[in-house]
């Protein structure tokens, strides 16, 4: 069995530079690689291109990338949580790429999959639409999307083993599945890190061929953007 | 003139028994509360999960699982959890029967425009674009008039677009509407105490009336 783990944050993303393009798993603040963005931060590199389904809030998640200018680029679906993305955004000191969600998601996929491009009904007649080509068949229009890839994924399972096999928990599994198998390097960060061998080979979500280094996230504040209770 | 309550509760009356439904954030998703309880429907949410559970108590609050408004939610027992590819296959694929959602205009040919206004807010479209490129009914749940009173029923939508010839019916806070195939707003129901005179005055667009236009019915 080949051994991914490396010892913590800093060294998963020791070789990550300026200028490279970043997946980063999460939908709103559940399931994002919270001990990898700390550990960037610290290194506080530049010119990030980031593609993530959201950007994180003022201050947790993505967002704290924005506050130190660490990113030149997002590619996003949804960012309106976030008034300092906002503020950058309108003064044009931050390029957006809004995508539609569910044509994110198969970019990404397809970029995983070696499928160069798809046809897609998002977005047809739309902004989206502009250079693009479009098909019509079986008489509906689609519109040609191309994949995605990455220089590193970074993704949160829930837990993994030493192989880089991945079981994610509930609505924290997202996008992550998806960007672990499109990135050139991906790092996962668990919060529970076996040995291979442990985990039950049905279970497993992400097979660890995708995972090129796994470790265990020393803690996960998971913090929570609308809480809403039932009394 | 209805509440937003109001609004929700008259578009449950369109659900269906056997349907999967996404119900978008705002109004959209009070429709949840108002669905007959004899009724079998399944709640999709875009971040990956079939079976929208009610909210958890304070103790039982769980990051890990939220809807794709950000708010905690629960598991029902005979939920599935799965990734945002698999999700919107399901969306694409038609397998999700009806999208209710917010709209900031809509148009007498059933185009939508909700994501952007531009130069003032830019929060992006998530998944409405592929939501309403797909299902096969679609409804809009929005007030008649925007707050400085506008029509959002227009003959063309002046925001950019989230998607086009897609919407059947629009529930707002005075009628019920119809997008007509040769287009149009077909005036189906009003709200109690609101005058056909008065809707056609807030309606922008090409609206069309076929003869008597009833009160809407709330048991």
């Amino acid at each position: 069995m080949i051994n991914k783990t490396v010892l913590n944050a800093e060294d998963a993303v020791a070789d990550i530079q300026d200028g490279a393009t970043l997946m980063m798993g999460g939908f709103g603040l559940s399931g994002i690689p919270e001990n990898c963005i700390a550990a960037l931060l610290k290194r506080k590199i530049q010119n990030l291109t980031i593609v993530s389904n959201n950007a994180g809030v003022d201050d947790f998640g993505i967002g704290l990338f924005l506050k130190e200018r660490m990113v030149k680029k997002m590619i996003s679906s949804y960012v309106g949580e976030n008034e300092e993305f906002e503020r950058q955004l309108l003064n044009g000191e931050l390029e957006v790429e809004l995508i539609p969600q569910g044509t994110l998601a198969e970019r990404i996929r397809a970029g995983g999959a070696g499928i160069p491009a798809f046809f897609t009904p998002a977005g047809v007649g739309t902004e989206v639409a502009e250079g693009k080509e479009i098909r019509e068949f079986d008489g509906k229009h689609f519109l040609l999307e191309r994949a995605l890839y990455a220089d590193f994924a970074l993704v949160k399972a829930w837990k993994g083993d030493t192989a880089g096999n991945l079981i994610f928990k509930g609505t924290a599994r997202n996008f992550n599945p998806l960007m672990a198998t499109a990135g050139k390097i991906t790092i996962a960060e668990v919060e529970e890190l076996v040995p291979a061998g442990s985990l039950d080979p049905n279970a497993i979500h992400t097979p660890g061929i995708y995972v090129q280094r796994i470790f265990k996230g020393d803690s996960y504040e998971k913090r929570i953007e609308q809480r809403t209770v039932s009394v | 003139m209805l509440t937003k309550e109001q609004i929700a509760k008259r578009i449950a009356k369109e659900v269906e028994n056997g349907q999967y439904i996404n119900l978008g954030i705002g109004i959209p998703t009070l429709v949840a509360n108002y669905i007959p309880a004899h009724l079998e429907i399944v709640l999709q949410s875009e971040n990956g999960l079939l079976g929208i559970g009610p909210f958890p108590k304070e103790s039982a609050v769980d990051p890990d699982l939220i809807n794709a408004g950000k708010q905690t939610i629960t598991l029902l027992p005979d939920s599935a959890l799965f990734d945002s590819a698999q999700s919107f296959a399901m969306i694409r694929g038609g397998h999700v029967q009806l999208t209710i959602l917010g709209a900031m205009e809509v148009s007498e040919h059933g185009d939508i425009a909700n994501w952007k206004i531009p130069g003032k807010m830019v929060k992006g479209m998530g998944g409405a674009m592929d939501l309403v490129a797909s299902a096969k009914n679609i409804i809009v749940a929005m007030q008649h008039c925007s707050k400085d009173g506008q029509s959002k029923l227009l003959p063309k939508c002046a925001l950019p677009l989230t998607g086009i010839r897609c919407v059947k019916k629009i529930v707002t806070d005075l009628a019920v509407l119809e997008i007509a195939p040769e287009g149009g707003f077909i005036l189906k129901e009003r709200a109690p105490n609101v005058s056909v005179d008065e809707i056609k005055s807030k309606t922008a667009g090409k609206l069309i009336i076929l003869g008597e236009v009833p009160e809407m019915q709330f048991d």
